[in-house]
Parts: C-alpha cells; structure tokens; sequence
C-alpha cells in the first residue's frame, strides 16, 4: 500500500524487517491507529523502532515520507566545524530576537543564511549577527530564536523547524556522543572472547556434577570446566593537551567506564600532551615529575596488551614529524639547556610507529567527527597517525567498531 | 479486550499506554526500556491491576537459564526419594517444577507475565526463548508433555539496556521507552501517591528534585522512586517549604554518590 515508506525507512539505516513490516499492517488492518495519523505515527514507531537509538531515524523517515520536506543542500564542511565546537548560552534577549526574527519566512532565512556563509570568513561563537554558536540569530545552535535553522547543535525549544519535526531522540543516536554505560557495554564486549579462550579444565563445576550424577543413576559423574577469567590487559593513552578540552566531557565518560570495568586483567592508564614523544605522564596535567619513560611501556608491558589511544591527533606537521618539536620538549628540555643538553630519541611520529609495531592490538579513538578528519591542512596530521594506527571516532558505533578491530587483533 | 488506559496509583504517558494497547491486540510481547526508577516494572503491575488479571513475576538474574522458566526436573529429590523408596518415583511427572513462563501457561485465566531485566542474563538468553514466547508453548522431553498457553498471557519484558538484545529477539516485540517524566507528569505522578501533601511543599521538592538532575556532571540522576521516598521522609520529618529554602534535608536519599553529593555542596543547590 505504502511499501515505499518501508525503504525510505532502509535508507534512513533502519533495519526493518518484513517480520515487522507484516505486523504493521496487520495492526492497520485492525484499525489500530483509529485512522489519526499521529495514532499512526505512535503505532508504527513503537512496531518498527526496536533500539533508542533508531528513534531518531524513524523520527526523520516519517517526516520525509509524509511531508516531503524540502532540507538545506549540505553546508559547507568549514562551518560544521566551528558550530561542532559547543559553548555555553551567554545571556540571550528573547524579545529581542523574537522581534527580529518572528516575522521572517523560511525563504528569507535560507537567503539570509547563504548570504552570511558568503560574507563570514572566521568563526563566531555568540551575538546576533552571524552564523555560530550561542547566538541569537536564526543560524547556528545552542543559541535562541524564534525560527531558524538549526545547524549541527542540539535543538532548544524544538523550533528550528527545518529539522524533521522536532527529533527529540537526536542525542541518543548510535553515531552522537555517548554516556558512560554505553562505554561500559562496549568495553563489556572486549572481555567476551578472552572467556572463549582455550585454557586446561581445572574448574570443579558443582551444578553440573550433580546432575550428571543423577542422570547416571547414583554414580558419580564429575564435571570440569574452563576457568571463565577475563585476561584482557588494557592500557589506555589518553591525549590532555589544549585541542582536547572542548572534549575534556566526553572523555571524562570513556575514562570513567573503563575505570569502573572491572573485569580487565590489568588497566594502565597513561596521558601524553598532543602526541607521544619520549615520556608518557601518570596524571592528566602532564607534570615532568609524573612522567615514566615510554620506552619503559615497550619495555616492560608485553605485546598482549590491548592499547586504546584517545586523541584529537590534530596538531601542527613539525609537531609529529620533526625532531625536538613537541611541546614537552620545549616545556621541559628546552629551560634545563643550559645545564643539562638532553634531546628526544625519536620523533612523535616514530614514536607512534614504534608502539605500533610493540602492541600490534591497538586502535586510536579521535573525538573528532569523522566528517572532519580529510578537511584541511590543520587535519594532516590525522591522516598521517590514521595511516599507523585504525582510527576510530569516539561514539558509541565507534567504539564498537574498534572493540571488534581489538578482539580479531591483527588480519 | 479490555484497554488499558493507567491506574489510580500508576500515571503512565499517552505514548506507553498506546503501546500498551498495541501489543495486547497484536499479542506480542511489549518490550520495555528507560532509566531506572522511571516505573518499568510498576507498568506490570499496573497493568494486571487494572485489566484485573494475576501477575506472574520472572526476575532474572545474571545466571538465570532459559530453561529456568520453563520447568526443572528435580533430580536429586527424586535420587533422593528412590533411595528410601517413596511412592511415586517411577512417575516423572512428579518431579517437573514449571518455572513462571509453565505456570503462567498452564493458568485457566489470561495472566499478565513479566520477564524482569532481561539484559541482566547471558546474551544468548532471549534467543533462547524465541519459540516459546512466539507460540507460546514448551515440550518436556522426560515426560512427553507439550505445555501450552490455555489463554495467550501479555507479556512484559524490561531492560536496562546493560546488554544489546539479539535482533531476531526484537523483530518479535513491540518496543517502548519510557522517557524522564517532565514536570507536568511528574507532578500528577507525586500528586497520585501523595494525596494528601501540601501544595508547596510539592512543588518545593519537584523543583529541587529537577535542579539537582540537570546539575552538570551528575553521575547517578535521581529517579523517580527516589522522588518518592525522599517526598516521603520529608513528611515524616515535617519539614516546611521554609526549611526547603534554607537546606534541602535528607539529601542521601536523592544522591547516592560522594562525588555527586560534592557537586551539590559546590553549586550551592543545598
């Protein structure tokens, strides 16, 4: 009848099945929805949607299919940038941008916004003018207006009446940012193959002995089993430096999940500032006195050990390719010249290399979005640690995908 | 079918009393996801509570089997029994126990059956249950037996969401999630447990209730059970919307984490 709202749901990336497909319309042969079509809407969401995160999905399918709402032609990758950086509401005017932006149609504010994006040539972040963040213009998010366009922010007050009706499941998406549970049923997956491994049956299973004994009619029938011991050794890295603080919330959820998994053989949790050079630092603020050799790490910690490394893997080319370049360098080994030449062994990049080929498990997690990562020349970098290490964006999807890459290990 | 539509002391949204209706007529298990404390396993009781059927409870653990449901063949009692040659050993039948699923097919009348955090068991454990939650029926091997449903009860399952259910297990349920209440809700939900408390007092709490979870950095949210308890003590300990001003009283009950209860202190909320 409207089977092609079943593949504008698949091009959304719904699984829907003919399973679920058959029993929506046997729930409209019924007459289950009282011919309303918000009824509709509730029954065939709560028939077709099975996971929070597909809410969202589901949420912008049916807007397509029954309203057909025209959206705005991609906007340029430069802009999502700017407004993919959050702040916080400065003191907004609601009469104020009310007035100013009641009156105008759709039309108007697309043709504003095209115009803006021609004339804006840095970032904006508050004011009312231009296109950013926590403003009062109708362009950009976390900012108010009356009507406008919400771009790449999380909606307020559900105006922004471009976005397919309201999306209030937007932030629960398997590809946005993530709370720690999801960490934690990630990570969970990590531990799951360590307990297929096969090890001697040492373990005296009481249950099964029973049983056994009395199927057997009295005799005594023992059961062994393989000890159900997670061996998952992790060492975590995690980048502190100045690019990650617009992260610092979602890495804080990461840090927070895998401390509290406690089922991991043995957890090292290390921090370098923008990259690896020739010290890793035990505490986040990346103090001299904190620090440990990393060559201690290929040292001492065994190949087995799966590595997480956690970072923007965004800074300047010099920085990872040359010599005496980071920033720890010049923050600790440039001010003790005078009396004590040390240099760095290696380069941030051969650093890198070198760990790679020491813990062949390890994958790198950017909290960049994806999207941004072939963008400019500021993204280099990334391309080039991307070419050493399978990069993975820090979300929940992304996190699985790299749990999966850290349990086949090497292919 | 009766509808359901909610009871004096459950205040369920629109949307989940829907979906409710939705699955009963479509006899499919209704799938039930949210935060906690946000009323999910309330939902089964309400449910039976007003439709006016028993309730049959499976709490699941992190070592219940699907078989667990379904029955268990007591072996070592009837080992234990031939031994001393009771009456009755050569007969199996006497040593199946039907699980809750058994119990809840084998009732004359139509039955309510919540399967309780489902996610809390194996990963594999809802495949494990496909068939019988489809047609409703169970074979016992040692006896011959097929158990099966005299009158299709309405099955709830919840999840906490700790494990990802396998998708076959999916496609068969409806699916709802039961999100945060807003103030409004909230206030009908306190206002139906609490008849009788003071208007003031109310909003007082609900307000430092929703002040508390939009905090930042809050790991544990309070819930809405929490809600409940802490209104409770406060009207036990006769605080005073004055009192509320000053210093939110009782606080342990809404925050349970140290860290949680530092970033209260620091905001000045109490």
């Amino acid at each position: 009848m409207f089977t092609d709202f079943l593949y504008v749901l698949r091009a959304y990336g719904m699984k829907t099945s003919l399973n679920e497909w058959n029993m929506l319309l046997e729930a409209l042969h019924q007459d289950l929805n009282n011919a309303s079509l918000t009824e509709f809407y509730h029954m065939a969401r709560c028939i077709l949607v099975k996971k929070l995160e597909d809410y969202d999905r589901f949420d912008q399918a049916f807007v397509e299919y029954f309203r057909r709402l025209e959206s705005m032609d991609p906007l340029p990758p430069k802009v999502m940038k700017w407004l993919s950086k959050t702040m916080a509401e400065s003191g907004l005017d609601k009469d104020e941008a009310d007035a100013a932006w009641e009156n105008k149609t759709t039309d108007e504010i697309r043709e504003m916004l095209r115009r803006r994006l021609e004339e804006q040539k840095e970032e904006h972040h508050g004011g009312c003018k231009w296109v950013g963040t926590g403003g009062q213009t109708a362009f950009g998010h976390d900012g108010y207006a009356p009507r406008g366009i919400r771009i790449f922010g999380e909606g307020r007050l559900g105006r922004a009446f471009q976005i397919a009706g309201e999306r209030r499941f937007r932030d629960f998406r398997d590809d946005s940012t993530i709370q720690i549970r999801q960490f934690q049923v990630a990570l969970k997956k990590l531990r799951l193959l360590s307990m297929r491994d096969d090890g001697r049956k040492t373990e005296f299973n009481v249950d099964a002995t029973i049983d056994e004994t009395c199927k057997n009619a009295g005799m005594l029938s023992i059961v062994m089993e393989r000890p159900r011991k997670n061996q998952t050794k992790l060492l975590l890295l995690m980048d502190s430096g100045g690019s990650m603080w617009s992260y610092s919330e979602l890495c804080n959820r990461l840090f927070q999940a895998v401390h509290r998994s406690n089922h991991f053989k043995d957890l090292k949790i290390y921090y370098f500032h923008n990259c690896v050079y020739d010290e890793v630092y035990k505490d986040p603020a990346c103090a001299k006195e904190d620090s440990i050799p990393t060559k201690w790490l290929i040292n001492n910690l065994k190949s087995e050990y799966k590595v997480i490394f956690v970072g923007d893997a965004s800074m300047a080319p010099e920085e990872l390719m040359e010599l005496n370049a980071g920033f720890d360098y010049y923050r600790y080994y440039a001010k003790s010249y005078m009396n004590d030449y040390t240099k760095h062994e290696r380069t941030g990049e051969e650093w890198l290399k070198a760990l790679r080929k020491h813990f062949p498990n390890s994958v790198w997690l950017n909290p960049l979005h994806k999207r941004l990562w072939e963008f400019d020349n500021t993204t280099w970098t990334i391309r080039r640690i991307k070419s050493i290490f399978p990069m993975y964006q820090l979300s929940a999807a992304g996190l699985d995908q790299a749990v999966l890459k850290l349990k086949r290990g090497q292919e | 079918m009766q509808q359901f539509s909610g009871s004096k002391d459950y205040i369920a949204s629109e949307e989940l009393i829907r979906s409710v209706n939705i699955a009963a007529a479509l006899e499919k298990p209704l799938l039930v996801k949210g935060e906690p404390g946000t009323g999910k396993t309330m939902l089964a009781e309400s449910i039976a509570d007003s439709l006016n059927m028993d309730l049959y409870i499976w709490n699941i653990k992190s070592t219940t089997k699907a078989q667990d449901g379904l029955y268990v063949y007591d072996t070592v009692q009837r080992l234990y029994d031939s031994q001393f040659g009771e009456s009755g050993v050569d007969n199996i039948e006497n040593y199946i126990r039907l699980g809750k699923l058994g119990e809840a097919f084998e009732s004359e009348k139509q039955v309510v059956l919540l399967i309780d955090e489902i996610d809390k068991a194996d990963l594999e454990f809802p495949n494990d249950l496909l068939w019988e939650l489809d047609q409703m029926e169970f074979h016992i091997p040692e006896t011959g037996r097929t158990v099966k449903a005299k009158k299709r009860p309405v099955v709830i399952i919840t999840s906490n969401a700790e494990k990802e259910l396998p998708d076959a297990f999916l496609r068969r349920c409806i699916f709802h999630y039961i999100a945060f209440p807003d103030e409004e809700l909230m206030t009908r939900i306190v206002k139906a447990h609490y008849p009788d408390l003071k208007d003031d007092l109310m909003y007082a709490a609900i307000n430092a209730f929703y002040r508390l979870r939009s905090l930042a950095g809050i790991q544990k949210k309070p819930a809405t059970s929490e809600l409940l308890d802490w209104i409770k003590a406060l009207q036990i300990g006769g605080v005073t919307e004055e009192d509320m001003m000053k210093h939110l009283p009782f606080i342990g009950i809404l925050l349970k984490k140290t860290e949680d209860l530092q970033i209260a202190e620091k905001e000045h909320v109490y």
